[in-house]
């Protein structure tokens, strides 16, 4: 008897019901700073359409893991994989800086909590967004200014403003115009690191609520990272929870909080209750 | 009975670790039950007895600590005990549904659009997933001005009309009920209880937890006394019943 162990009989084989594959999956992810071991063996995998929650305290390595999947940051050990329709699969990390660009400028968008590492603060908004665009290859000035407007609409920016510099913004509007600008090539992965720490708390759930239904509407996939967990409770569908560098445990979300099995995740979430 | 069951729990097991008390907290121990389809059955206990664990282990939002739940699902069986997250996610979204007494009222969501989600998400169009939700909203007494309202600012009562209204709208192969008239008027309760005649008869099977079980005494088929963890024929235990 020969054992078929292609990947299609591998997949019947799995002991799953669900058919579909993981968008996104990183194996033994590993990177250390001089003697600080940023991250540890970290196994990360995310389905499509879900929100898949980062938790964990500040240092715990959450944002050097986010950049990780924005291709900006190469760990010592690890691979990456993305499932997309016009790609093979392969380890990203074997890419060239400038493939890495390309994948990226096309597939993923991301929001920082700092918007001067997302945005040009003295460029328009709109140009800000459709910057994102020109790199994809869009060149006519109507398309460009149709699909900024779009994106912008639908990250619930007030459009009379479209043309205003980001550092003219309020912290919450920046926040929107660096959301627009990775929504606006639908990008199969949407990374958000701490995207509403820092704004007043009525701005923050303003900028969940949009979040949400992005999600809810377009289905977009995410990863979001926050050290705050009202704001995963509030968007995830799954939980990981950080520390120093590793993954103490991940679940459903609901079962991250009803049911914590780490000490630490218990001590977490006690603390906030 | 001689069909496969629908849900086998099988020596199910819940203890919490509560490490900052260095101490464990027994729920429930060696618990188990067939359940067909079509079938309902009524969890009965003191307070603390287990009721509403029990119900979260099998929905999964606590992680049992020993044993099975077979579940015959339309994608294959599966031991909910162990299931992958990402299954457990999908059978959410597709079989098995759970009702409690709090509704997750989402932000800036009509309560009609609350209820049509199931629907929506079922490839259902607008107009008649709309229809078939303002019909339940209807059904369990929810005021045709609020249908367009968000569900945040309704009362305790509304909000679990539109809760039920949203969880009952598609049947679901495996319903779980914790209370669920809990802080519901007469005729609401009525309507519920109409509601799960019908889905019984569509084959759901269900399992409940009620404050007043003669509200659905006409559905119950088994119990299952989590004091004492005997599990009761209704037919044959009539008198079982009366007493407890
Ligand atoms: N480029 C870098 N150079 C040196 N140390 C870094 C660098 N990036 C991150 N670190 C360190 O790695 C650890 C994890 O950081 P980070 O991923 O930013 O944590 P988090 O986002 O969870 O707060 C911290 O100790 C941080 O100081
Ligand atoms: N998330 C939890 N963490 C720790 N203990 C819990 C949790 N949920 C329930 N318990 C405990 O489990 C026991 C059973 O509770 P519960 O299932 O709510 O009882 P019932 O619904 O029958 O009244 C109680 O002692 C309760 O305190
Ligand atoms: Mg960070
Ligand atoms: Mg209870």
């Amino acid at each position: 008897m020969s054992l078929d162990l292609t990947p299609a009989a591998l997949e019947r084989e799995a002991p799953r019901l669900m058919r579909a594959r993981p968008l996104l999956t990183m194996n033994n992810i590993s990177r250390s700073f001089g003697d600080v071991r940023a991250l540890r063996d970290v196994d990360a995998t995310v389905y499509p359409g879900e929100v898949m929650g980062i938790v964990g305290e500040s240092g715990s390595g959450k944002s050097t893991l986010l950049r990780m999947m924005n291709l900006e940051d190469t760990p010592d050990t690890g691979d990456y994989r993305l499932r997309l329709p016009d790609r093979e699969d392969g380890n990203l990390f074997d890419l060239t800086r400038y493939q890495r660009r390309m994948l990226c400028a096309r597939h993923i968008g991301i929001v920082y909590q700092n918007p001067h590492l997302g945005l040009l603060m003295r460029q328009s908004s709109s140009g800000n967004v459709a910057e994102r665009l020109l790199i994809a290859g869009e060149r006519s000035f109507d398309v460009l200014r149709a699909r900024a407007r779009e994106a912008l609409d639908a990250s619930e920016f007030p459009l009379e403003r479209m043309d205003a510099r980001p550092i003219e913004l309020s912290g919450g509007m920046q926040q929107r115009v660096q959301l627009a600008k990775a929504i606006a090539l639908e990008p199969a992965l949407l990374l958000l690191d701490e995207p509403t720490t820092g704004l007043d708390v009525s701005v923050q759930a303003l900028v969940l609520d949009t979040l949400k239904r992005l999600q809810r509407d377009r289905k977009i996939t995410m990863v979001l990272v926050s050290h705050d967990l009202g704001v995963i409770r509030t968007m995830a569908d799954r939980v990981m929870v950080m520390r120093h560098g590793q993954v103490v445990e991940q679940g459903l979300a609901d079962q991250i909080f009803q049911d914590p099995q780490h000490p630490y995740t218990q001590q977490l979430v006690h603390a906030k209750l | 009975m001689t069909t496969t069951p629908l849900l086998r729990v099988e020596g199910l097991t819940k203890t919490f670790r509560i490490y900052h008390l260095d101490s464990a907290l027994h729920a429930f121990e060696d618990v188990s039950f067939d359940l067909h389809e079509g079938e309902f059955l009524l969890l009965r206990g003191h307070n603390g007895a287990g009721k509403s664990t029990l119900l979260r282990t099998i929905w999964r939002s606590y992680l049992p600590v020993g044993g099975h739940v077979w579940y015959r699902s339309g994608h294959g069986e599966i031991d909910l005990a162990n299931a992958a997250d990402v299954d457990i996610s999908l059978l959410r979204r597709e079989e098995i549904g759970f009702v409690t007494q709090f509704l997750n009222a989402r932000p800036r969501v009509a309560a009609q659009d609350i209820v049509a989600e199931p629907l929506r998400l079922a490839g259902i169009a607008q107009d008649e997933a709309l229809d078939q939700a303002r019909h339940w909203l209807d059904q369990f007494g929810v005021r045709p001005e609020l249908w367009r309202a968000y569900p945040s600012t309704f009362s305790g009562g509304e909000q679990q009309k539109v809760n039920l209204a949203r969880a009952l709208i598609l049947p679901q192969r495996l319903l779980l009920l914790d209370e669920p008239t809990a802080s519901l008027d007469a005729g609401a309760r009525e309507a519920l209880v109409r509601r799960l005649s019908d889905l019984k008869a569509h084959g759901v099977a269900i399992i409940g937890v009620f404050h007043h079980p003669g509200d659905v005494a006409a559905l119950i088929d088994r119990e299952i006394n989590l004091n004492t963890k005997v599990v009761a024929d209704q037919l044959t235990k009539e008198e079982d019943h009366v007493a407890l």
